[in-house]
């Protein structure tokens, strides 16, 4: 029994141990191992095309991260006084945004997206004269592709803070409430910083998320190259030490960000639910 | 008087939820139902001349799917073979977590478990196509005389990606179910002489059904839905319906097709997860349900 978990983590973490060790190699080929060196460290960091994908990654996934945060809190909030069949209806809009292949949103968002802006653009075109003849036109690029990637995030948002908000001390709102405070000052006093460490833990795993994703930035991005969208183009050339290096970077970034949130989510939990919750 | 007053308050209240739904509402009208109703209308309409979309009414793309069966194949037979590896991988692990292991360690080892699951899918899928190409175990292989073994880019390359990728998922909510229950049962029914094989069938297996279903559902779900796994892994040999998807709207340019194709992927798993959702209804009689989150 011990033998067999120790084989399935040696699964689980042999493969992203070979990454981060070949990281290191020296040589030229990605697999043929000639000794210990960070000269491919060296040369990603010098790469402008790594450097600015990295750039678009972080931009794109703190921005979407923020506004998914912001979003889903409210709606999390608001969530909970629904009953009925408007409860029903957002319930399943978060669950279907949820389950729903990335494939399947990536190109169907792309299709909305493209096919709005061609119908749009004709008509911000008599606009031109107001902007000395060069007309705002639509396009896909920074914008869609945060909009995309808050989507998913932002359910992922309300999913964990309505856990975080049910299992919530309910007395203290109804004696701030009892007191006579009106309810803005309530929230800001009571409820939110009871639910500061899961909102900031739901803003560390929608940027994990969306620093992550490979699919919908694939679609969505336009002209833009995230470091997910670099990696797999490399990958395409051939593997190389310098993929090892990004991938090890990619991976060491989200374990940080992830160890973080468990932390920052086990933080004001009372003994009893830190070790059943996720 | 005093009612007014209260119905001034429920409208105020009123008014903050609305306000406080307003920009998911938004978010969710333009980047979730406008696109799944473009998804819809296109289905049913006909490829342009330079690729595109051309409205009309017409059930031809529906019925072109077939041509494509080979998606439906592989997405078909390796999801469901898929989903079984993992569940039969994962469920000594979940026990030994659960039951066996100190429990001054479970925690830990829980969260190595997890871990994975939440790093980067492209990165960790990459590993293994370093592991599995030409240079890696093949050639490692071929140094103990099993000189030419293909890898890459077959379906047990995609298999063993599958595996990889989704086993900490079957993993936790078999432990779940399997943590929550009462060993007093266990040591009941080897009290009652029940021999340790015995009472794994009829009290640990049973009581873990929940666990087991909901780790199979989503792994299951999250496959039949999967792009990246078959495309570095499978190399364009091996693909799902998600690569065929791609290659309609991409290669071929012709949305109504992949529309259709997007289409008819959704409606399967949406009837796979009403089918299962009716399955945990009848099983637990409205039990507490097990989840990831």
């Amino acid at each position: 029994m011990k033998f067999y978990a120790l084989f399935v983590y040696v699964f689980l973490y042999l493969p992203i141990g070979l990454v981060i060790f070949f990281s290191f190699n020296a040589g030229k080929y990605a697999l043929d191992f000639q000794g210990f060196s960070i000269r491919w460290y060296a040369k990603a960091l010098s790469n402008p095309f790594i450097m600015e994908a990295l750039w678009v990654s972080i931009k794109v996934a703190f921005i979407s991260a923020i506004l998914s945060t912001v979003f889903g809190t409210m709606a999390a909030l608001a969530l909970q006084r629904l009953k009925g069949w408007k409860r029903t209806f957002y319930d399943s809009l978060i669950y279907i945004s949820i389950t729903i292949p990335g494939i399947v949103i990536a190109i169907s968002t792309l299709i909305a997206l493209v096919t709005l802006f061609d119908f749009i653009n004709p008509y911000l075109a008599f606009l031109a004269p107001l902007f000395d003849g060069t007309a705002p036109k639509l396009s896909l690029g920074y914008i869609s592709l945060i909009a995309a990637h808050s989507l998913f995030t932002m359910s992922l948002v309300v999913v964990i803070l309505r856990a975080r908000l049910s299992g919530m001390d309910r007395t203290l709102i109804e004696a701030s409430e009892d007191l006579y405070a009106p309810p803005f000052r309530t929230f800001i006093q009571i409820t939110l910083p009871q639910l500061a460490p899961a909102i900031f833990a739901a803003f560390l795993l929608s940027f994990t998320f969306s620093f992550d994703d490979f699919i919908i930035s694939f679609f969505v991005a336009g002209p833009n190259t995230t470091l997910p969208v670099y990696i797999f183009s490399s990958i395409r050339r051939g593997i190389t030490p310098e993929v090892n290096v990004i991938g090890t970077v990619v991976l060491l970034a989200s374990l940080i960000l992830l160890f973080a949130a468990q932390i920052l989510s086990n933080i004001g939990k009372t003994p009893k639910t830190r070790s059943s919750n996720k | 008087m005093s009612t007014s007053g209260a119905d001034k308050i429920g409208r105020k209240r009123k008014i903050t939820t609305a306000m406080l739904l307003l920009p998911a509402t938004a978010w969710y009208a333009v980047l979730l139902l406008m696109p799944l109703v473009f998804i819809i209308v296109f289905s049913f309409g006909e490829r342009g001349p330079a690729g595109g979309y051309v409205p009309a009414f017409t059930l031809e793309n529906y019925m072109n799917l077939p041509t494509r069966s080979k998606a439906f194949f592989n997405t078909m037979t390796l999801a469901p073979i898929g989903t079984i590896a993992c569940l039969l991988i994962a469920f000594p692990l979940a026990y030994y977590l659960a039951l066996v292991v100190k429990k001054r360690y479970r925690n830990l080892l829980l969260v190595l478990v997890i871990v994975p699951f939440w790093t980067s899918l492209l990165v960790r899928t990459y590993a293994w196509i370093f592991i599995l190409s030409g240079q890696g175990l093949p050639k490692l292989l071929g140094m103990f005389g099993l000189e030419g073994i293909r890898m890459i880019n077959t379906p047990g390359a995609v298999l063993i990606g599958i595996i990889y990728i989704y086993l900490p998922l079957m993993v936790f909510p078999i432990y779940v179910s399997l943590e929550k229950l009462d060993t007093r049962l266990l040591e009941a029914s080897s009290d009652l002489g029940a021999p340790p094989f015995r009472t794994f069938l009829q009290v640990t297996l049973p009581l873990s059904i929940p666990g087991i279903a909901t780790g199979s559902m989503m792994v299951f779900i999250l496959l039949m839905g999967e792009f990246i796994i078959p495309q570095m892994l499978g190399g364009g040999k091996v693909y799902f319906i998600g690569n065929a998807l791609v290659d309609v709207f991409l290669q071929s340019r012709n949305w109504p097709f992949g529309a259709a194709f997007a289409a008819t992927l959704v409606a399967i798993m949406l009837f796979t997860i009403t089918v299962y959702m009716r399955f945990m209804a009848k099983l637990s009689g409205g039990r507490e349900d097990v989840s990831v989150m």
